[in-house]
């Protein structure tokens, strides 16, 4: 451990507008801290004090009306996993949950604290991508929402300010019929920090592609929403010459680095090949 | 009546502490007046020490500093060349290189001290690679980079290429492997000039400790006292790095006059010490028409860092395992280890046998297609037989049978049908199978000479009350030797396995049973303790049956007894030194490993479905333990083919943290179905052979020919990644299509 | 930054404990309570050595700081209840080194609490954030099978 612990602070917020006084006064939040306690450990956290937000009621609910489903920023992948809910409309979002490391980790880390900490190669983001889901900050002049794809904005540059915190994520119904599609390719089948990770929906009615989303996770600075290949593909009749042209899209629309985990090029062939399926399978 | 617990599970001797949290590693000792101790390592590769600065920020009259110059002895670590010294005094030939050691009693506040220790170098020209260092320009080591040579010959190589029907050639490389113990290194030492050094620790071998800290220190043997501590994993890291560890921890205790406890974090282990040996090995083979081998040229090369440690050890054992167990007239291996400036690299688990089984493997799957031999025929044609010569010129005196090792291997793998199946379903399948073997031996306790030069012993201690204790420094590090050795104790003397007791190696108390190394914990020193039992017997002056009850009187009689047991060379061994030739091990363990794969054409994903390890061992002393070795080792071995790649940039291993060094989990490991074959060796502990580093060696190039199969691309190196399986999956295609 | 007052129930014994706000409940609880059962094996919430269970879940406790621990009942593998389970991997050979051994015996406790009777791959599935270089895994799936067959 190689923090310095004279040097850091920690208070565990007993409302929300406590919170939000204090992210004011300069404080971060840490909900379950798998990430920001990693950088801890290693030395390597750059805030010094830290607020605790983990259990705020605001920030643990989850709603579902017919009109929206709702979670609060803390909800943990393991809360995710469970809710009967999040595995008929969400899937996608169930089986990221799953894939981020194992049973002890999923019971602390959060959805919120994901998309804050706005790694590339993150689990979640890609599949609330193609949920098209709507970010909501609170601060103590008040609460905006955003949508998640405008979100991030270059590598660890988000669309939100330091005294903001990030209490709900909105999910809308699909109202479609949804084909659904995720692959994660790592180093191993379960705890491994994304290669590359493909989130896809589409709605195909008589082999016309009448809704699309594509998103991948570690192949750009940001999570990334492929708009150029969805927008080829959107009212187009699948077919092979399609799939072909997909396939070149995408691989100029990513843009992947070789990193300490893989190489651009893999990236690209993989991303390729996995779009090749889904729409395969679309067919 | 009598005891029978050898071939049974009994309870593992210690198992108690360990499910129950008991069991007390270094990291768990707290003594009064404990210190923290850290090390500054050099932040460059290779160069000459210019300044140190502390800077600003901690209270530094409260640490205590050591640097090369508080060293009371000698500045190196015993081990067989003398060339790593403890501290760099003013040359650093390595990243991560020890200079410095602070102690605080603050164990939070070292690591800002550490940060505020600034080191300039003058940086001096560096080798990073095999290749670059055998050109020997810049020499970093001696004259020409050259830890090590060896010339192994048997027979006329040059004279059989012209009558060879078939020349088969081939390159293979292997890269470097992490131990990766769950527990990483750590040492708690007292020390001072009038009572001496006592080391506490995570270790494998006390008594290299002991050796090392005499002369660090300049104290005679009574001065110094080394105690193992629950071990948390070792697989060979921890053979030579606790003589380094232990000597810095020491040397804090020393200056600062307090207690110090020195452990490494998973970054700092992870980075600083040593790794398997990265290999490259070239094959030319010559082969008759009846698909004989006729000659085999095998270069071998190990890349063993910056300074010798084991490396010449390392070495020894890769070139005598070169040639595999296979029939071969003529045979060279022309082996070398060179330096370079990476961390030095050290003992792992097969120690130098992974490296050039995975080359002879997999080049005798690649001679076979040659021949459009099928690889079980080609091998069944080639298989050391009772009577025959190995590469070494050892004749195979015990029993052997490998054709009915490797059609009972492949029967039980399903070899045959699956390999068909595969082959039609892999036309249509973006996931292909394939199922691969190898064949393979390993050999038990030291090379040569070097178990009688180890002189080992073995002490038994009974108590009035007739308790018999075991005492020796053999190290119990999760492999089972407490439990092997107790049952060995209590079968021989006849009384229950409860009676017998095994305390943890100290120096102060075990004799020097040479280090828990070489697989040969069981057969050899297993052996010391049943001649140690039967001497035991004749002094209690025990009937040749009798019952425990018989045994409590008899020690009550006769009072406390200590009886020592030394190793004895087995007549008949004869080994060369100088020609490299002869009885290279007393025994040989043989296996057949198969490995069913899946590879994932859209991804380059691999995976091992199903393995199969058969072995022939002599004998299985403890069915549960025995299995529990392969299983590990086997997985060891999967990771060593597929998962972990050591990363290096500029000289440092920058993958250092577990979630970046990939190791398999529970949902990666495959079935691994375990089968024993029995073939008593006459000089092991009741007929027991060694297995422990055995299982390291078949996994990798079982996969790799596997894959072979499953893809039609034979692979060449590992660790292989799924990167470079697309990339040759789509080379593959490319000039298929064209 | 000064020092905080935090309570927890660790294997049923309450404590009032005056630390650091971000001391690591794994250093609380093998430095403070002298509880050294639970161990650290990377920091990095990679391992699953430090596995204790807070609040009814696994969690890594070299991952949470002590701040936020504060009112939580955490069960260690000092904790009298596990005794099934102990006896299961004593048993089955599932400790070799046995470092890993006190996060995997949490960890299968968390499994089978919520599972009495998983399939291999829940089992696998429920073990994977656990890192065993020892035994391979093989016999540690044994243990929790051989606990989940007696489970009624």
């Amino acid at each position: 451990m190689r923090s310095h612990l004279a040097d850091f602070d920690l208070v565990v917020a007993a409302d929300l507008p406590e919170a939000l006084r204090l992210l004011v006064a300069g404080w971060r939040p840490i909900a379950g801290g798998t990430d920001l306690m990693v950088l801890f450990n290693a030395g390597r956290l750059p805030y010094r004090k830290l607020v605790g937000v983990a259990k705020l009621p605001e920030l643990n609910a989850i709603t579902v009306s017919s009109d929206m489903v709702t979670l609060g920023a803390a909800v943990t992948y393991s809360a995710i996993q469970r809710h009967s809910v999040m595995q008929s409309e969400f899937p996608l979002l169930c089986q990221a949950a799953s894939w981020t490391g194992g049973a002890a980790n999923q019971n602390r880390g959060t959805l919120g604290g994901n998309i804050v900490n706005a790694s590339p190669a993150a689990d979640s983001p890609p599949a609330l991508l193609v949920y098209d889901v709507e970010l909501e900050f609170i601060s103590t002049s008040g609460s905006r929402r955003i949508s998640y794809g405008e979100f991030h904005t270059g590598y660890k540059l988000m669309q939100s300010r330091p005294e903001e915190l990030l209490v709900k994520i909105h999910l809308p119904p699909h109202r479609r019929k949804l084909n659904q599609y995720a692959r994660k390719v790592g180093a191993r089948k379960a705890q491994a920090i994304s290669k590359v990770c493909f989130n896809a929906v589409a709605e195909v009615e008589s082999s016309v592609i009448k809704h699309i989303r594509v998103a991948l996770g570690s192949v750009a600075p940001i999570p990334l929403r492929c708009r150029k290949v969805e927008a080829a593909l959107a009212g187009q009749t699948l077919s092979s010459t399609l799939i072909a042209h997909a396939r070149d899209l995408i691989a100029q629309e990513i843009q992947p680095i070789d990193d300490i985990r893989s190489t651009a090029r893999y990236r690209t062939a993989v991303t390729q090949n996995l779009l090749s399926e889904f729409l395969g399978q679309l067919l | 009546m009598s005891y029978r617990v050898v071939g049974s599970a009994v309870p593992r001797k210690e198992v108690a502490s360990k499910v129950t949290g008991q069991a007390d590693y270094v990291d768990d000792l707290r003594v009064p007046g404990m210190w923290y101790g850290i090390t500054v390592r050099s932040t460059i590769a290779r160069g000459r020490i210019q300044r140190i600065a502390f800077q600003d920020g901690v209270p530094w009259s409260e640490f205590t500093v050591v640097s090369a110059a508080d060293i009371p002895g000698k500045n190196m670590v015993s081990m067989i060349v003398e060339d790593q010294p403890y501290l760099a005094a003013d040359h650093v030939n390595h990243m991560h290189e020890p200079v410095l050691l602070l102690a605080h009693p603050d164990k939070n506040l070292l690591e800002k001290a550490r940060a505020l220790v600034k080191i300039d170098y003058e940086p001096l020209p560096t080798v990073f690679d095999i290749d670059s260092s055998l050109r020997g320009n810049p020499a970093i080591w001696g004259s020409d980079n050259v830890f090590k040579r060896y010339l192994m010959e048997k027979g006329d190589v040059d004279a059989a290429w012209s009558n060879a029907a078939h020349i088969v050639e081939g390159e293979y490389s292997t890269g470097a492997q992490e131990q990766l113990y769950i527990e990483t290194n750590g040492m708690l030492a007292t020390a001072n000039p009038h009572d001496g050094v006592t080391v506490r620790g995570s270790m494998q071998c006390p008594y290299y400790v002991h050796k090392s800290l005499m002369a660090l220190f300049g104290l005679p043997a009574d001065k110094i006292r080394v105690i193992q501590q629950e071990t948390g994993g070792a697989f060979g890291g921890k053979e030579e790095y606790p003589s380094m560890i232990g000597g810095h921890a020491a040397l804090l205790a020393w200056k600062s006059g307090h207690p110090v406890k020195l452990i490494y974090d998973r970054e700092e282990d992870m980075a600083a010490t040593t790794k398997r040996h990265p290999s490259r090995t070239r094959h030319k083979t010559a082969i008759a028409a009846d698909g004989t081998l006729l000659a085999m040229d095998i270069e071998f090369v190990i890349d063993g860092g910056a300074y010798a440690t084991l490396s010449a050890v390392v070495l020894s054992r890769g070139t005598i395992h070169a040639p595999g167990p296979y029939r071969c007239p003529n045979v060279r291996v022309r082996s070398t280890a060179v330096a370079t400036n990476s961390p030095p690299h050290g003992a792992f688990r097969g120690f130098g046998a992974p490296q050039s089984i995975f080359a002879l493997e997999l080049h005798i799957d690649k001679i076979a297609r040659a021949l459009h031999l099928t690889p079980e025929e080609f091998r069944q044609r080639n298989f050391l037989l009772t009577g025959d010569a190995t590469g070494t010129s050892q004749i195979v005196r015990q029993p052997l049978d490998l054709p009915a090792l490797q059609k009972r291997a492949l029967t039980h793998a399903g070899y045959l049908e699956k390999k068909a199946r595969f082959h039609l379903a892999n036309q249509t399948a973006a996931i292909k199978k394939g199922i691969g073997f190898a064949t393979f031996f390993h050999g038990a306790g030291f090379t040569g000479s070097g178990e009688r030069y180890l002189q080992s012993v073995v002490t038994l201690q009974t108590t009035a009350a007739g308790r018999v204790e075991i005492l020796s420094s053999m190290t119990e590090m999760g492999q089972g030797a407490n439990t092997v050795l107790t049952q060995v104790a209590a079968e021989t003397l006849g009384i229950p396995y409860e009676w017998v007791d095994i305390p943890r190696p100290d120096t102060s108390r075990a004799p020097n049973t040479g280090p828990t190394v070489a697989s040969r914990t069981t057969m050899i020193v297993g052996r010391l303790v049943e001649t140690a039992s039967l001497d035991l017997r004749q002094k209690l002056k025990l009937p040749a049956e009798c019952t425990p009850e018989q045994f409590a009187e008899a020690c009550a009689i006769c009072g406390p007894l200590a009886v020592s047991a030394q190793f004895q060379e087995p007549e008949g061994i004869f080994w060369d030194d100088r020609k490299y030739c002869g009885d290279a091990y007393g025994a040989y363990s043989w296996a057949v490993y198969v490995a069913e794969v899946s590879a994932d054409t859209l991804t380059g994903e691999i995976q091992v479905d199903r393995f199969t390890a058969l072995q022939e061992v002599g004998r299985v002393l403890h069915p549960v333990l025995a299995a529990g070795q392969i299983e590990g080792g086997v997985l060891q071995g999967i990771g060593f083919a597929i998962y972990e790649k050591v990363l290096f940039r500029d000289g440092a291993m920058v993958n250092n943290q577990m979630t970046n060094y990939i190791v398999p989990t529970s949902v990666d490991v495959p079935r691994i179905d375990v089968l024993f074959e029995e073939v008593p060796y006459e000089h092991g502990a009741m007929g027991a052979k060694g297995i422990g580093e055995l299982p390291m060696d078949g996994p990798a190039p079982a996969i790799l020919n596997a894959l072979e199969d499953a893809l039609g691309i034979p692979f060449d190196r590992v660790p292989l990644m799924a990167e470079d399986v697309l990339l040759a999956i789509g080379e593959t295609s490319e000039r298929r299509v064209a | 930054m000064a020092n905080t007052p935090i309570s927890l129930t660790v294997n049923c014994a309450a404590h009032t404990l005056i630390v650091p706000a971000m001391k690591r409940l794994l250093d609380v609880l093998r430095e403070d309570l002298r509880l050294t059962g639970t161990k650290e094996g990377c920091g990095e919430g990679e391992c699953g050595a430090c596995s204790v269970i807070l609040d009814g879940e696994l969690v890594n406790s070299c991952l949470i700081p002590a701040k936020q621990a504060d009112g939580a009942r955490i069960v260690t593998i000092e904790s009298s209840g596990l005794g099934v389970i102990q006896r299961a991997f004593a048993e089955t050979g599932a400790a070799q080194c046995g470092i890993c051994t006190p996060g995997m015996v949490m960890a299968a406790s968390a499994l089978l609490a919520r599972n009495a009777k998983p399939s291999l791959e829940q089992i696998r599935e429920g073990l994977a954030g656990n890192i065993c270089r020892c035994t391979g895994y093989q016999k540690i799936f044994d243990a929790v099978e051989t606990v989940s067959r007696q489970n009624p």
